[in-house]
């Protein structure tokens, strides 16, 4: 076994241990916790599969920005209330166990019908994935939407101003 | 020798298995939205590791967009929790049945 697939299986490991210990903990500010420790390992496996631009954005904004906008809500409105009203009692277990089905289909398709979904990897050239190369398409073939996101960024930015805003008579 | 591609696919169906269960079994509402996030990040780890597999850069710039839309997708989300918390006093979801018939 390689050094790369172990690194893999020990990241995966910790992926999804954080992701159900994010389920599971009463504490919003611990789902916080984990879910950020959920993204530094996606960002690693990205380092695997060279794409470390995306790496180093995700780790920029996902765990730097968007896991600080939660915390401060998280803070904002006191922490924690626990649920107080009773919720549906069947609900969780039904869950729990279509969720089991769903992924068994999906190791399914992943493992027994390879063939007609995935490409066979051969080598992989030394410069895929570098961060010019994506530079390059992002500016030239995806220039439109790049300046669209702009907009759409500016648009939730208004729309957060007006939602939140205290309501003045 | 690289990583199976349908390893790093499997990762991302659990991932995201685990974040369609945390919206149906969670009642916060912020706890919700986490768990969307999650799911989201799984669809990006599908996007790269087809990226790498097919070797094209496509997968990778969407994956760019996808992290844009989901940065403005928590900051309404989240400004629309604080208005709800203002003017129900609770972020749980069975809580906000204001239009319930």
């Amino acid at each position: 076994m390689s050094t790369q697939l172990i690194l893999f299986f020990v990241l995966a490991a910790i992926a999804i241990f954080s992701a159900i210990s994010m389920l599971v903990s009463k504490n919003s500010v611990y789902s916080a916790m984990f879910l950020v420790l959920n993204f530094l390992t996606i960002a690693v496996i990205f380092l695997l599969l060279n794409a470390p631009f995306l790496a180093m954005v995700q780790v920029t904004i996902y765990a730097g920005a968007i896991m600080v906008l939660f915390l401060f809500v998280i803070m904002l409105l006191g922490a924690d209330m626990a649920a107080k009203g009773k919720s549906l009692s069947w609900q969780p277990p039904i869950a729990v166990l279509l969720s089991g089905v769903l992924t068994l289909e999906f190791a399914f398709i992943f493992f027994y019908r390879q063939q007609d979904i995935l490409p066979t990897i051969e080598a992989i050239s030394e410069t895929y994935g570098s961060p010019a190369s994506i530079g390059k398409l992002l500016f030239n073939f995806y220039l439109l939407p790049f300046e669209v996101t702009s907009v759409l960024l500016l648009v939730a930015m208004v729309g957060a101003i007006i939602l939140a805003r205290r309501e003045t008579a | 020798m690289t990583i199976p591609t349908n390893y790093l696919l499997t990762l991302s169906a659990v991932l995201f298995v685990l974040g369609v269960l945390g919206v149906l079994i969670r009642r916060n509402s912020i706890v919700m939205l986490m768990s969307i996030e999650l799911m989201l990040n799984s669809a990006n780890l599908a996007f790269i590791t087809f990226a790498r597999a097919f070797e094209a850069h496509t997968g990778q710039v969407l994956v760019f967009f996808v992290i844009a839309v989901a940065a403005a997708e928590v900051a309404i989300g989240l400004s629309l929790i604080v208005s709800i918390f203002r003017s129900r006093g609770s972020v749980d979801i069975d809580q906000i049945s204001q239009l319930k018939g």
